[in-house]
């Protein structure tokens, strides 16, 4: 047990590298932030570009969210960093993971927006074109907030596994906090410095579970 | 009003889904203030035939003219055409996400272009006339069936439409709740509101009808005054089905 504590919880390790792993933290809060936004966002515009039904345009969304879902997202950043410059594009690793986390992200959450936009009654579409709405207003007033609503639960499981893949970000030298952690266990031969990752993660991924819970409650109907 | 164009007139209706025929050539005038009955069995294509009336479904053939302008042909501006002809359907299609209020206001809002003011004043006087004022704030999962319906009926009335379109507006209705619809439709047919009504309620038709029409196989098979329809069917077709509704 005392070789368990000390190999976990060592303080004088934790002490020693806690101010690294918070720098590690805000770099990792901030990726994780920009790929949510931008992800989710990215995602929401491609579904509601796809219920637009416009046949060359769906086909280029297919292509793009089918291969994004397909690909390793490790793959992605690498081919992006070490294959962009090639074309004359040099962009730095954060970019790049940031870049090519929100455009997988996108690709996951266009797919469940599309199903919640499929998924809501033809019915409610009729009721709405029927008093003279057009297809656009009946999409945004009418269809996509019970869309949004009923993606909520998926969306928030698919955003939460795609957001930790920012550890990836280390194959690109972006200084995030697992990369830190694993460098600090390293030089103490210690794994002390992971556990507080550990806890970086939880501080970060608990809240969003908890806001989605209450999300979900705060716009249930019942039905 | 005989120099008023109908309010509704289909020439020649078809409309196919595939290799099915719903409506296989249905002509239906409809003049101003007038209620107009469609009965028929399942499938005889009177749905079809009422969403047809406002392009829900667009025919594969025929004409349809709403107050003298031809809504069918390329380059109408249907969302213009569709203010002026409200709809009621089965399964009220409320939308779940809004207050009552919120159903009503919606088009008063987006297409009549109202501010959220008067646009709720609008939805308020036509939750009143419905008898559901006082449920304005309730979301339609806090509404029974007939409730709904009546919320339903109210979000088409608030457009000031020139004809209502009621697609089995009771079907889906427990049997208590069924009266409180009739009553609101009864009350604007009392108003001179034009109608198109589906329906199997024989009664409300013996009532409240101007005009009876029977469909069958994607056509008309009779049409007259509910006295002559109900009293003395002249077709087998419509004796056969006036003894199977009246069966139960």
């Amino acid at each position: 047990m005392d070789r368990f504590l000390d190999q976990f919880f060592n303080v004088e390790v934790m002490v020693k590298y806690l101010p690294d792993i918070i720098d590690g933290f805000w770099v990792t809060l901030l990726l994780a932030a920009l790929v949510i936004v931008s992800g989710l966002a990215l995602g929401l515009v491609l579904a509601v570009i796809r219920a637009f039904q416009i046949r060359a345009v769906n086909i280029a969304i297919i292509v793009f969210i089918d291969l994004f879902r397909a690909l390793p997202p490790l793959v992605i950043i690498i081919v992006g960093f070490f294959g962009l410059p090639f074309a004359g594009i040099q962009l730095s690793g954060f970019f790049i993971s940031w870049l090519s986390l929100s455009f997988v992200l996108a690709a996951f959450a266009e797919e469940i927006f599309w199903a919640g936009i499929t998924s809501v009654n033809k019915g409610q579409w009729e009721a709405s074109r029927s008093t003279g709405l057009g297809f656009a207003e009946t999409l945004f007033e009418v269809v996509l907030p019970q869309a949004v609503r009923m993606t909520i639960p998926p969306l928030t499981n698919r955003t939460i596994a795609i957001t930790k893949n920012t550890a990836l970000a280390s194959v690109v030298a972006v200084p995030e906090m697992l990369t830190v952690a694993q460098t600090s266990l390293a030089y103490a031969a210690n794994t002390s410095p992971l556990t507080l990752a550990a806890i970086g993660y939880l501080i970060i991924f608990f809240p969003l579970t908890i806001l989605s819970r209450r999300i979900e409650t705060r716009f249930a109907w019942k039905r | 009003m005989a120099d008023l164009p109908p309010v509704i007139e289909a020439h020649d209706i078809h409309k196919s889904f595939g290799d099915f025929a719903a409506l296989k050539g249905v002509n239906l005038t409809v003049a101003p203030q007038e209620l107009v009955f469609i009965i028929g069995p399942s499938g005889s294509g009177k749905s079809t035939l009422l969403r047809c009336c406002n392009l829900l479904e667009m025919p594969t053939r025929g004409v349809v003219w709403i107050t003298g302008e031809e809504i069918t042909k390329r380059g109408v501006d249907i969302n213009q055409v569709r203010q002026r002809i409200g709809m009621v359907f089965q399964s009220f299609n409320l939308y779940p996400h809004m207050t009552a209020l919120g159903n009503v206001a919606l088009a008063l809002r987006k297409v009549k272009k109202l501010d959220r003011a008067e646009a709720e004043e609008r939805a308020h006087a036509a939750l009143c006339r419905v008898g559901l004022d006082e449920k304005a704030a309730s979301y339609p999962t806090e509404l029974s069936g007939g409730q709904q319906q009546r919320v339903a009926i109210a979000r088409a009335i608030a457009m000031e439409p020139a004809v209502m379109l009621f697609d089995e507006p009771t079907s889906a209705l427990d049997p208590e709740l069924v009266g409180s619809v009739l009553a609101v439709m009864r009350e604007l047919r009392e108003s001179g509101m034009t109608m198109v009504v589906v329906s199997h309620e024989m009664r409300f038709a013996r009532d409240a009808a101007d005009r009876v029409v029977f469909m069958d196989e994607g056509l008309v098979v009779e049409e007259g005054t509910p006295e002559s329809m109900f009293g003395a069917p002249k077709s087998d077709r419509l004796k056969t089905f006036l003894t199977s509704v009246s069966g139960h």
